[in-house]
């Protein structure tokens, strides 16, 4: 038996004798069940694992909506008269933002953001372990953190009390999705995901390129007003084109700003919104620890860097249930105290 | 080492691991992937500190090599840009491929250095990428020692 999860024994060396096991005669002939089955956040699957997505999906098909209508009213209704008049290739172009912004969103809202599995049992107990615990006389610990270095600067790791251990440094707890995120940058309900470490790059794709798109269209919608010279009222098409994309040009363009700071300086939301790297001590050099300090090397480093895998391991299968109770959530069983996420803000 | 295997699966079996200790992630340098060398003490008595070093720092090579920002990794950030990363549903991407490289060497040291001597780890990818796991096993006649942590689950079922 391939013991697909955990690899601890050397499948050629030690093969499973199940003559001495008296539990493991009794195995129960059932469907092998995927881990994504019994994944402890608030996630959604879809195809079998294949792809993630936070359970409140948010206003997703709200923004897939307005930028499919958008740009179907422009292709119907300006692109005709553009073509005539200006070039062939306004609708190309058009189409082939449209598709990048579409295929951006999509990856973005679909892939894993960078979560953390939870700590196995064995592991929040050696954390345990090792966190001093003073006998005090509430019964919820008090909140633990620990002090570490990095690039001889002092940074704080605290403990996630819903994945029972350390939060790895610019990770950060997302209660919406009740999961930790690795380099956490917010989470978008636009999306329907977390943006993470993974997820980062497409939703900057996505956010740049929409840009582009609503320029583009509100650029080509001007154009034809005015080569049409319209003297009366304005048709509905155009005036629906025009209030979207007046009003998604401000806040896109701000958005697609920010995060641009944001990339150059290796900052994320999170860590913009709290202040974390702001000279708030005058003496102490606390500049980000992060930074490369050159803004070509933040951008490459952020936006063109290796891909992590996803950590999570949606479509491996469990290892088939043995007599023990719950073992199919091999993950966490929450004891009473273990408040859910007391840290529902974020970090 | 064929009577340290054969103790290995009736132990397996029969009882509980004796204890697993944990190699907890070095970020001194930041979040790139790191793990401490330091010995850890429930290990002094089963193999021989550079053995273990040997390997941890091997990992970090690995690891150093896979998150590595430059020539390579810049080429396949921008094919996968201009293909509207629909290319990475084909293609491995060169972390996948250390990986593997990583599961083989992990596998290779327990069958050559670890499993003889009644250790085996894990690959850290299994556990987030936070720790490396070194599961101890003890002997049948000598008792347990701490068993502080295998009284959470009958872990065999790992």
């Amino acid at each position: 038996m391939k013991n697909c999860e955990y690899q601890q024994i050397d499948p050629r060396a030690l093969t499973v004798s199940p003559s001495s096991a008296q539990i493991h005669t009794v195995k129960k002939v059932q469907r092998l069940r995927r881990k994504w089955e019994v994944f402890p956040g608030k996630n959604r699957f879809l195809c079998d694992g294949r792809f993630i997505l936070a359970r409140q999906s948010g206003v997703l098909p709200l923004t897939l909506g307005l930028i499919i209508v958008t740009c179907c009213l422009f292709f119907a209704f300006d692109c005709p008269f553009l073509v005539e008049h200006l070039t062939v290739f306004i609708p190309v172009i058009g189409g082939m933002l449209f598709l990048f912004v579409t295929i951006s969103l999509l990856r973005t809202s679909f892939t894993d953001p960078g979560i953390l599995p939870r700590a196995t049992p064995d592991e929040a107990a050696d954390i345990e372990k090792q966190i001093d615990t003073s006998g005090s006389s509430t019964y919820r610990p008090p909140p633990r953190t620990k002090e570490i270095l990095i690039n001889q600067q002092v940074v704080k790791l605290k403990y996630c009390f819903t994945c029972k251990m350390f939060r790895p440094p610019r990770t950060s707890h997302c209660s919406l999705c009740d999961n930790c995120v690795e380099r956490f940058d917010h989470h978008c309900p636009w999306v329907g995901n977390c943006v993470g470490k993974r997820n980062y790059r497409f939703f900057y794709s996505f956010i740049v390129s929409l840009s582009f798109l609503t320029s583009f269209i509100f650029g080509c919608v001007i154009t034809h007003i005015t080569l049409r010279k319209y003297s009366h009222s304005l048709s509905r098409s155009v005036c629906t084109i025009l209030v979207i994309c007046f009003f998604s040009i401000w806040s896109i363009l701000g958005l697609s700003g920010f995060h641009t700071y944001l990339v150059a300086s290796n900052l994320t939301t999170n860590e913009d919104i709290k202040g974390s790297w702001s000279s708030k001590r005058g003496t102490e050099d606390s500049g980000n620890p992060y930074s490369y300090n050159s803004i070509i090397t933040n951008c490459c480093a952020t936006l063109c860097g290796p891909m992590p895998p996803s950590l999570i391991d949606r479509r491996g299968f469990l290892p088939p249930d043995e007599a023990g109770p719950a073992a199919s959530t091999s993950e966490i069983e929450l004891p009473p105290f273990a408040a859910k996420n007391g840290t529902h803000m974020v970090g | 080492p064929a009577e340290t295997f054969h103790n290995l699966q009736e132990l397996r079996h029969s009882a509980s691991l004796a204890n697993k200790i944990f190699i907890q992630r070095d970020y001194s340098e930041g979040t790139t992937c790191k793990f401490q060398t330091k010995f850890p003490s429930e290990l002094e008595s089963r193999i021989e500190w550079t053995l273990f070093e040997d390997t941890v720092k091997t990992l970090n090579n690995y690891y150093a090599e896979a998150e590595k920002i430059g020539g390579q990794s810049y080429l396949e950030g921008c094919l996968a840009c201009a293909t509207a990363y629909l290319i990475f549903l084909c293609m491995e991407t060169r972390y996948e491929k250390v990986l593997k490289k990583i599961a083989k060497y992990i596998q290779e040291q327990n069958e050559k250095i670890y499993a003889p001597r009644g250790l085996l780890i894990t690959d850290p990818i299994e556990r987030g990428m936070r720790v490396i796991e070194i599961c101890i096993y003890e002997d049948r006649g000598s008792s347990g020692s701490s068993s502080g942590s295998s009284s959470v689950s009958g872990s065999t079922a790992r």
